[in-house]
């Protein structure tokens, strides 16, 4: 006799929209292979499963499920609502760039969204078993993404590369991981930092091997110098759009688990991770500043101009406050819109003979398309941190936090390096403007395309103008616990 | 409630500016046309705001106060007092000038080029009305993308390093200043509006250190020596529209900096570093001008004229005294319509000679007669001869300066010497001795080209026949200002307020 099974629907609403996610997945590869002949619609329905899910997260109360393990609190239906519209604006972008790689479509967005599901739990982790979990089913997609091109060379190295660093950067957060858990006897996030507490354990040399390993380990994951040295590399040899999608989508979630350890679980070891990480920050911020200025291609110059705004990215998190939290927040979400934006331009560029990666393929960009140009020049503006675009107000929120919290160096270094990145951002705007074009070939925008820069323009001007509405719904995203 | 003037004044340009795109690229007589009526609706806009303005008060007029960033108690806030109203009234009037002047001179890109012109008009208006610190960084910088782009697109053949350097010392010295303006924020009371922050008593240390961070940006902007070097390339390879706003409002902003921000918010580390800042000043004063006489190139040395004109100002303003500060600013207006109107002049005759080299030139009083007469009239005013405007305002600084530092405004004075050695030299090589071979046969000024110097040459001899008008909006707001700069008069001398 089979025991009968109730499910507890109630218990399982917290994840559902993973679990809708999980199905579009698998729809999306029985649709590749049943109904080949469908493909086209392939993207659109991506578009629609990450919008219909992304409702149902903004949609939801505040809950947790599995005895604590996941939380869907507001913490995490910001950084999933950043994670899904990095997805979508991904899959906007793929449909304009499957036309100069050809890809395996299905497997394409399949991956696509499940490396969404991933980040989706990162987000939501309340237990380590849980962000792990997450933090692979993310990483696992996107190696495959990375090397899906399978005619380039460059992408299979890229492939390979990040697949065994990502393993070494989840093998040392798996040891930092069972250290603590030999210390504490539990997996669960906040009864780590309870149990840390009432057993004295702050000043624990295991506990600090715990801590500086998982330090390692998410700096490998948002690309954090000295952890750094995989990224220039995945980042060129990937097909671009993948790219683009790794340098906001997970970049992101890496930040999730990094706030949902260290800001909610470990805030009584700030004292140790808060100059660690102020030190990193500058660190990343040199190499990656410094690293792009002597870059010949666009896209490996955005690869580091990517490391360097993780570095930015810490300024908020190492302050150690709800204020910097939310700093660190706001700023993903306005580099969303700007880093996709400029991303966008570069594919514009790209024709199926030729990648078109390199700084000269800018050149008269201004005479062969004013429009690309112009909207290029904002988000290049954007990065750099000009006012009045979003770039400026989100390095501004962090600047704040970090100097309010006691970093008056780090804050100096921070603006003295957003000065030298003005260099070569401004670099690519001079050969767009003060140049003659090599090429009188017109670009071409698809409809997906438009949205994308149609999102982006209006994200990065929009959130520059009227910046206070992102930052809000960080805060208040915090301040719910 | 009234019609929100300021605002206008801001956002007029810009959605002017923006209108512009909707015309069609390849007319564009159609888009220098708009341009420019845009431009002359803004400057008449810009009347009321100096009719109603009431002279009898230093408080800030026309204010519009609406929250802007709740979390952090940001406003949008704008105001004018009596010393940012002659800068508004002289933006009007250079972005006019700065669009006839390259009616014919901007062949390319015609379109971005006017869209640009005014969305840096409209930040400038911005510039100069803010009354939240965290606004008027934000007009600040803005200002530097359509800056950069108008040198480094339609300048001359080194403009791209020119360009860049501008925008890298003035980013650097920007950035500076807004860590310092958030630690200010977290220091006054977390806010930014600068009145707020002008009342308070700030200990001396952390006043130290935000008068650097704050020199830092607008030492660089006006510019003082030894951080000067960007504005004599910048000068020279901008075009002439470039030139003219650089000359007539960008670095004005500079030194409007410290009288809004530095002076009233930090005055005890104002007063303490009063001695290097006199220095320095003097420095460029005669530095600048012993430059400009070695210069062969034509707009190299107005750009380095500058640099000692603006020593001037500062050494008026850091006199920080009634005659000195109202010197100072008057200069400031001066020089702007004195060194813009050379910058119009030499972008005419360059489009006509395709050279600046000074060596080129010869005989050009016999060729074109009106325009020698103009430039005549702009040399004497930018050396300062009794009746134009140079003149006031140069002895209202050395008044002041004398006040405070004798011998300072002793070694300033040398620099007036020099300035009409290497003025008038320059005069004589360019427009008499023989006629040149290559300078036969230049076309005189047409009418479009006069009515572009002639509000210069009215301006010229009102202010310098009858100061008084402009300096009438000053008295209340600078005695207040000397008033905050000496805590309410406890040291230095105050002079009494004129009626």
């Amino acid at each position: 006799m089979i025991p009968s099974v109730t499910v507890n629907w109630a218990a399982v609403e917290p994840i559902l929209p993973e679990l809708l996610l999980v199905g579009i997945g698998v729809l999306l590869i029985g649709l590749d292979l049943f109904a080949p002949r469908q493909r086209q619609v392939l993207p659109w329905l991506t578009v629609v499963g990450c919008l219909a899910a992304l409702a149902m997260i903004v949609g939801s109360h505040s809950s947790t499920a599995f005895g604590g393990m996941f939380l869907a609190d507001g913490f995490a239906v910001f950084f999933k609502s950043l994670c899904l519209a990095g997805v979508i604006l991904t899959t906007l972008m793929s449909e304009h760039f499957r036309r100069i790689i050809t890809m395996q479509q299905g497997e394409y967005y399949s991956l696509l969204v499940f490396s969404a599901v991933g980040m989706l739990m990162m987000a939501s982790a309340g237990d380590l078993m849980v962000l792990y979990l997450g933090l692979e089913l993310m990483a696992l997609p996107v190696y495959a993404l990375v090397g899906l091109h399978k005619k380039e060379k460059r992408t299979g190295e890229a492939a390979i590369k990040y697949f065994l660093m990502g393993g070494f950067a989840s093998a040392l957060l798996l040891f930092g991981m069972s250290l603590l858990y030999g210390l504490t006897g539990t997996t669960d996030i906040a009864r780590i930092g309870e149990l840390i507490n009432t057993l004295h354990l702050t000043d624990n040399p295991a506990l600090l091997a715990a801590l500086a390993l998982l330090l390692a380990g998410f700096c490998f994951k948002v690309a954090v110098a000295p952890f750094h040295l995989w990224t220039p590399d995945v980042y060129e040899g990937a097909p671009t759009v993948v790219t683009a999608f790794m340098s906001v989508g997970p970049k992101a979630a890496g930040f999730a688990i990094f706030g949902r350890v260290l800001f909610f679980g470990l805030p009584q070891l700030h004292d140790h991770w808060g100059p660690v990480l102020a030190v990193l920050a500058l660190l990343t911020m040199a190499v990656g500043n410094i690293t792009a200025l002597c870059q010949h291609s666009l896209k490996r110059m955005l690869a580091y101009s990517a490391i360097a705004h993780a570095g930015y990215g810490l300024l908020g998190l190492l302050a150690g406050t709800a204020e910097g939290m939310a700093a660190t927040m706001s700023y993903l979400g306005i580099y969303l819109f700007m880093n996709m934006g400029a991303f966008a331009i570069l594919m514009l560029l790209a024709t199926p003979d030729q990648p078109h990666e390199s700084l000269e393929d800018c050149k008269g960009l201004a005479a062969r398309s004013p429009l690309a140009a112009a909207l290029m020049l904002i988000f290049l503006f954007s990065l750099t941190g000009i006012p009045p675009t979003a770039g400026f107000v989100g390095k501004f929120y962090l600047l704040k936090a970090a100097l309010s919290a006691g970093y008056p160096l780090t804050v100096i270094g921070a603006v003295l390096f957003s000065a030298i990145s003005a260099y070569f951002y401004l670099r690519v705007v001079r050969l767009m403007y003060m140049t003659e074009p090599q090429e009188s070939q017109a670009l071409t925008f698809s409809p997906g395309m438009v949205a994308v820069l149609g999102i982006c323009l209006l994200g990065v001007i929009g959130l520059g103008v009227f910046p206070g509405s992102l930052l809000d719904w960080a805060t208040g995203a915090l301040s719910v616990m | 409630m009234s019609i929100p003037l300021l605002s206008t004044l801001i956002f007029f340009p810009v959605l002017g500016g923006l209108s512009l795109l909707a015309v069609p690229r390849q007319q564009t007589g159609t888009i220098r046309l708009m341009a420019l009526l845009i431009s002359l609706i803004e400057l008449v806009l810009c009347l009321p705001v100096a009719l109603l303005f009431d002279k009898t008060t230093y408080l800030m007029q026309f204010q519009e106060h609406h929250s802007w960033i709740k979390a952090l108690n940001i406003n949008y806030a704008l105001g004018i007092d009596g010393i940012s109203i002659l800068f508004l009234l002289l933006t009007g009037l250079i972005i006019v000038l700065s669009i006839l002047v390259s009616w014919e001179s901007i062949t390319t890109k015609v379109q971005e080029f006017f869209v640009a012109l005014l969305l840096l008009e409209g930040m400038m208006m911005g510039v100069f009305c803010a009354t939240d610190f965290f606004l008027f960084y934000i007009f600040w910088e803005a200002m530097l993308i359509p800056m950069f782009l108008i040198i480094g697109v339609w300048g001359g053949p080194n403009r791209i390093y020119a360009t860049v350097k501008f925008f890298l010392y003035t980013l650097v010295g920007s950035l500076l200043m807004l860590v310092g303006i958030i630690l200010l924020y977290l220091k006054g009371g977390q806010t930014f509006d600068i009145l707020k922050l002008a009342g308070q008593a700030y200990p001396f240390k952390l006043q130290l250190l935000l008068f650097w961070a704050f020199f830092a940006a607008f030492a660089v902007k006006v510019p003082m020596w030894p951080v000067h070097t960007w504005l004599p390339d910048a000068h020279t390879e901008a075009p002439a529209a470039g030139s003219v706003i650089l000359a007539g409002v960008l670095i004005k902003m500079g030194a409007y900096g410290f009288l809004r921000f530095s002076l009233p918010i930090l005055p005890d580390a104002t007063r303490q570093m009063l001695l290097p800042l006199l220095i320095l000043s003097v420095i460029a004063i005669v530095y600048g001008a012993i430059i400009c006489l070695a210069q062969t190139d034509l707009k190299r040395l107005v750009a380095y004229s500058s640099v000692s004109h603006m020593g001037f100002v500062t050494l008026g303003m850091f006199a920080l005294n009634q005659h000195g500060l109202e010197g100072g600013i008057l200069q400031m207006i001066n020089h702007g319509v004195v060194t813009g109107a050379l910058f119009l002049a030499i972008g005419m005759i360059y489009e006509r000679t395709h050279t600046r080299e000074i060596a080129a030139y010869g005989g050009l009083a016999t060729t074109m007669p009106v325009f020698a007469g103009f430039f005549l009239l702009f040399t004497l005013a930018a050396v300062g001869l009794p009746g134009t405007n140079g003149f006031i305002g140069e002895f209202l600084i050395l008044l002041g300066s004398f006040e405070r530092l004798p011998w300072a405004a002793a070694v300033a004075a040398t620099g007036l010497i020099l300035g009409a050695w290497y003025m008038l030299w320059l005069y004589q090589r360019i427009f008499f001795n023989g006629v040149k071979e290559t300078m036969q046969g230049l076309t005189e000024l047409n009418l479009r080209e006069i009515l572009t110097l002639a509000p210069m040459v009215l301006l010229i001899f009102w202010i310098g026949l009858y100061p008084n008008a402009s300096l009438s909006f000053l008295h209340v707001s600078v005695s207040h200002l000397v008033d905050q700069v000496h805590g309410l008069g406890l040291a230095g001398p105050v002079i009494p307020v004129q009626p």
